[in-house]
């Protein structure tokens, strides 16, 4: 039998179609973990913050993050009462090692910490120009490595400066809100280690989190309100000063 | 069809943009990955690619599942809300082989004033001393237990 030229013609885009579906082989099985039931964020109590620098190291531990570079980090600010507007911040080695001692007692000092603000409408996903780093269906901005070309758009898309390009890989890396322990059922390395309960994960789409009583009886607010990005670290007790 | 009497080289040409219409998507399908665009512009395994990630954290659920002794001292102390590992560090890896990876042991002396040093950026309710004034050199433990801190006698 042969087969003309139109009739090959005709038969190619039936085997394309024939081909995707082979591509697609059989759907992974499914763990117990559903994507679309949770929407991730962090409650972050500053009156409980004691800059112990407790969540720097373990992010370090569980995330292998390079020396000099953080996930998270620990700001003190100092604030006079004669200048708001323009606080003195400090973050030796991201508060990594605690804080020296605070010399000017007068003012308001306390600390900061700080992290990738899970942003609903995030910019540093909106500028990737390969589609390297996006916002998971619950909630989560990652980090696609294959896919990241180290372009750094991201990095200066970011109005908080989480982001940073790791040396060894060179590609793009930032907070994942521990997504590996969360979708174990497992809190972030940050909450685990942080010993005074400044920090909780929470899950905005259970509606019997403690977030949600948390967030009606306390004054919340996040970083950067005026950039629109629907941040999801929510800071109680945040001063005007912070940037 | 007088109109087409000449038209042979329209449809040659018609063809190679089709056949090239062709190869272009049966190449793309080969370095496309099946799972771009499954819940977006990206690889949908991406997101099991970062979930895969080992656990170095254990969380305190796991510990308590053992070491039930440790969580009767510190529930009624100021510590009670403290998780293990805030202390202890990473012990996934013990909670996997507790045999063989112990934990080490923790000196007093540089853990305790890496939270209660005292500092005039802390919280002015949280407990805080001046180690060098407070202890006079002795180590926190000799006074203090830190499972549950609090000195016998004194409110906890």
């Amino acid at each position: 039998m042969s087969i003309s030229r139109r009739h090959m013609l005709l038969l190619l885009p039936a085997a394309a179609v024939a081909w995707k579906h082979v591509l697609a082989g059989t759907p992974e099985s499914a763990s117990n973990y559903t994507m679309s039931q949770h929407w991730w964020g962090m409650l972050i109590d500053l009156t409980k913050c004691i800059g112990c620098g407790n969540c720097v190291r373990g992010c370090q531990a569980e995330n292998d993050v390079p020396d000099g570079y953080f996930r998270t980090w620990v700001e003190r600010y100092h604030v006079t009462d004669y200048d708001i507007e323009n606080p003195h911040v400090d973050s030796p080695d991201g508060g990594i090692k605690g804080f020296p001692p605070t010399k000017e007692e007068d003012g308001k000092n306390f600390f900061v910490p700080k992290l990738c603000n899970e942003c609903a409408d995030s910019p540093c996903t909106q500028v990737c120009p390969v589609g390297a780093t996006f916002i998971s269906p619950d909630g989560v901005v990652l980090i696609d490595k294959k896919y990241c070309l180290g372009c750094r758009y991201c990095v200066q898309a970011c109005p908080y400066g989480c982001r940073f390009i790791n040396p060894a890989s060179n590609t793009a890396e930032k907070c994942t809100l521990c997504y590996h322990r969360i979708t174990k059922g497992l809190t972030t390395a940050c909450c685990e280690s942080c010993p005074t309960g400044a920090r909780q994960l929470a899950d905005l789409k259970n509606p019997n989190d403690p977030i949600h009583e948390f967030l009606k009886t306390h004054s919340v607010q996040v970083l950067k309100p005026y950039m629109a990005t629907h941040a999801k670290v929510f800071y109680n007790g945040l001063d005007g000063s912070v940037r | 069809m007088n109109a087409f009497k000449d038209s042979g080289h329209l449809l040659r040409l018609a063809a190679v943009l089709v056949a090239g219409i062709l190869v272009f998507l049966v190449i793309r399908g080969f370095l496309v990955p099946k799972s771009f665009g499954e819940y977006g512009h990206y690889r949908g395994d991406a997101i099991s690619d970062v979930a895969a990630r080992p656990v170095n954290f254990a969380g305190h659920e796991t510990c308590e599942g053992c070491h039930s002794d440790v969580l009767d001292k510190k529930k009624d102390g100021k510590h009670a809300h403290v998780s293990c590992e805030a202390c202890h560090g990473p012990q996934a890896r013990h909670a996997d082989d507790p045999a063989t990876i112990q934990p080490p042991k923790l000196d007093t002396a540089l853990l305790c004033v890496k939270c209660h040093e005292a500092n005039a950026a802390k919280p002015k309710s949280f407990p805080q001393v001046t180690s060098a004034d407070h202890s006079s050199g002795l180590a926190c433990d000799t006074c203090h237990q830190p499972h549950s801190p609090a000195i016998s006698g004194e409110t906890k």
